[in-house]
């Protein structure tokens, strides 16, 4: 995947080796992670691992916030990371998402969703390839809220035309590098026509200085009908924090579920890379049955990101085949391979190109 | 305002849990003097209920039209009082005219085909202007896939509640300074009570066991929070029916993957959520074309088509009545003529399935005429 490379300021290679942190996450994070590790180290990637267990599960370990602030300084130090998903507790007050608080605290702006139909994995829909591009830092996400008086709740949504402005030349970028044809908005500006009125207008703004680019825009509720009856007119779609996570929901059920579609998040600095419909999958926990596909293509992302493209090829190549035979797949995908297997496949394919 | 919400919560709380037989017969007595939005329209010397007609713009007329002729098939104890709403400015506001306002009041339910929306800046929509003139608090959207038109998924069956009067359109925004927006969304205990005790009853009259609110609390920890928390306080006034809550995310997602999975469930959800994911379980079945909606107030009732007044097909009996005669069934539901609605919407549900008078819309060659004596021909 091309990214603005003027946005970038390049991890370092020291001995040889890329330090990238890894962050498993909660739920489903640790058995993916494995999976990820295990392929690197068949493939000999040269990256080395520096692995913090942040969790957002209360257990009532006082470390939690000690942990999350370990990973901040790695990603730091490192300026590029590969995380799972962190679980955040409905019941607990004052305590932030973490997800949303390490996007927010590394200002890492740019969530990167890619909705794809996998060959030779059939669902209801077919010919899907759209990208959404979700501003991460602000919005519904803003974390500002108050009771006025009891019983009545204001929640802030902030937009600025700062941010909307750099979401906006972010989504026309990456548009423009990946041969991309079509920019899609996504607002809901006649309702809250102050606030999505101003990310709307600031992103036809944006578009004059890419008239080779073809431009609309759709409200949300209309996108999301859409999605579902004929997703296949949608290519690059741009959209403020809450309807990012609508969207890249529904985008992922049309080609097959959470386990499948990678995702970055990208900063002028930093660059997180993980699946890209956020899901924690504490259900399927320690089951031995999750499916690795999406971790594994977001670490793909990840060693493009770092100019590592044969290592790449060859992987998300080995992920597709092991897919489109259709013998080793996990529950998810119909099957019945536990992650162990599914990873053994990939690993066993690799050594076939 | 809150009329309707007229048993004080303390009765609640000094209820004991398990209770014996007699008093959960009282109880459920109870529960029907304190219904919401119960419909109390009178019939007329003849023996009829007036019904307010809002026609609408475009396409409005002709599937008024289609209604009507078959209203008067099925001898549905209905009389057409038809009136106008487009917009007048009252003090500089938009307003609806009085008349149609004091139609409604005395009728206390109406029907109403697509408006077209003024385009301008400041104007507020008129269907936001119908709500707030009539305190419509809750929408309802039923899907169910129609035999007869194929899409992605089959036998789709929601039912989804929405939160119609706050939340993210409450209207509340400002520019804090240049390039810096503000927009509230306001979520009350009180706003979230009725709508969800409404949907909890709504569950009950029309069979559903599980009722399930759909909400971002791990985000909005206040906000959603307290919609939630709200939820959980009134479902144990409905022991009988099963309550749970889902993340928005997992909702969009199990719905476009298994719409099935939500057959015996009725969702209920803040003013945004239920506005996207009502309209995408129309994207499953086909669009809104073929979606009934029932906005549903205190006092008054107004039971509409969502879709557009398609003016580049008005007057050349092209359009689909579909929307507007599944949402007139939900209507007759809500005034308790429930055996003309059914036949009504056997019709429909039968001549759709039949696929021989299809409308352009659903590929077929069909005029709205055509469908409608089909409709007529099978009442």
């Amino acid at each position: 995947m091309a990214t603005v490379a003027s946005d970038l300021v390049g991890p370092t290679k020291y001995g040889g080796k890329y330090t990238v942190t890894l962050i498993p996450g909660d739920g489903i994070g640790a058995e993916v992670t494995e999976s990820v590790k295990t392929i690197f180290k068949h493939e000999n990637v040269p990256v080395e691992w520096d692995q913090v267990d942040v969790t957002g599960v209360v257990t009532g370990n006082v470390h939690s916030e000690d942990l999350y602030r370990q990973s901040v300084a790695s990603l730091k130090r490192n300026k590029v990371g590969l995380k799972g998903i962190l679980y955040t507790p409905v019941e607990r007050s004052g305590h932030q998402s973490f997800n949303v608080a390490l996007r927010q605290e590394l200002d890492i702006y740019a969530s990167v969703v890619l909705i794809k139909n996998m060959p030779g994995y059939i669902t209801r829909h077919s010919g899907v390839d759209m990208c959404i591009i979700r501003e991460n830092t602000e919005g519904e996400y803003s974390g500002l809220e108050h009771q006025s008086v009891p019983g009545v709740v204001e929640s802030l949504k902030i937009i600025t035309k700062m941010k909307s402005e750099r979401i906006s030349k972010f989504a026309f970028s990456f548009a423009t590098a990946n041969q991309r044809k079509k920019v899609t908005c996504i607002h809901k500006a006649n309702i809250m026509k102050l606030a999505d009125g101003l990310f709307r207008s600031t992103f036809m703004e944006v578009a004059k200085d890419y008239p080779q680019l073809e431009v609309n825009d759709l409200i949300v509720d209309n996108a999301s009908m859409q999605a579902v009856s004929r997703p296949q007119q949608f290519d690059v779609l741009v959209m403020p924090n809450l309807y990012g996570s609508i969207l890249s929901n529904i985008g992922a059920a049309l080609v097959g579920g959470p386990g499948i579609v990678p995702g970055c998040n990208m900063g002028r600095e930093y660059a997180i890379f993980e699946p890209g419909c956020r899901h924690v999958g504490l259900d399927i926990k320690g089951q031995d049955q999750a499916n690795p596909t999406a971790l594994i293509l977001s670490a793909t992302m990840l060693l493009r990101h770092l100019g590592l493209d044969g290592h790449a090829t060859r992987i998300s190549q080995a992920v597709y085949d092991v897919v489109s035979e259709g013998k080793v797949r996990t529950r998810d995908m119909g099957g019945n391979s536990t992650t162990h297997q599914f990873t053994d496949a990939v690993l066993h394919k690799m050594e076939q190109i | 305002m809150f009329a309707a919400r007229s048993v004080p919560r303390s009765l609640f709380a000094a209820r004991p849990l398990v209770q014996p037989r007699a008093a959960l017969f009282r109880r459920a007595y109870a529960t029907e003097q304190k219904k919401i939005a119960e419909f109390k329209g009178k019939k007329n010397a003849a023996g009829n209920y007036t019904v307010t007609f809002i026609e609408g713009d475009g396409i409005g007329p002709e599937i008024s039209k289609s209604v009507r002729a078959i209203f008067a098939a099925a001898k549905a104890p209905i009389e057409w009082e038809s009136v106008d709403v487009t917009p007048i400015l009252k003090d500089g506001r938009t307003a609806i005219p009085d008349k149609a306002i004091t139609s409604v009041k005395k009728n206390l339910v109406a029907l109403k085909g697509p408006l077209a929306t003024p385009i301008g800046k400041g104007h507020v929509s008129l269907n936001l202007t119908l709500r707030r003139t009539f305190n419509l608090f809750a929408n309802v959207r039923p899907c169910r896939s129609i035999a007869g038109y194929k899409t992605a998924y089959d036998d789709v069956n929601t039912i989804l509640i929405r939160e119609n009067t706050e939340g993210e359109y409450s209207g509340i925004e400002h520019i804090v300074v240049e390039g810096v927006v503000q927009s509230i969304k306001l979520i009350t205990r009180e706003a979230s009570e009725r709508v969800l005790r409404f949907a909890f009853q709504h569950a009950e009259s029309i069979g559903r066991k599980k009722v399930r609110a759909v909400h971002k609390a791990t985000i909005m920890k206040m906000s959603d929070g307290l919609f939630l928390s709200t939820a959980r306080e009134v479902s144990k006034e409905f022991p009988h029916i099963e309550f749970d809550a889902e993340l928005l995310d997992n909702a969009c997602l199990k719905m476009t993957t298994n719409p099935n999975l939500y057959s015996d469930i009725l969702l209920v959800m803040p003013n945004l959520y239920g506005d996207i994911l009502s309209d995408l379980c129309a994207g499953l079945i086909g669009g809104l074309g073929l979606t009934p909606s029932g906005n549903i107030g205190d006092e008054c009732s107004i039971f509409e088509a969502v879709h557009g007044s398609a003016p580049d097909i008005a007057g050349k009996d092209l359009a689909n009545p579909t929307a507007l005669l599944l949402s007139s069934v939900m209507m007759l539901q809500h005034m308790g003529l429930s055996s003309h609605g059914e036949k009504i919407q056997k019709a429909i549900f039968a001549t759709l399935a039949e696929g021989k008078y299809l409308t352009m819309d659903l590929g077929g060659k069909a005029t709205n005429t055509d469908f409608t004596k089909a409709v007529i021909s099978r009442l």
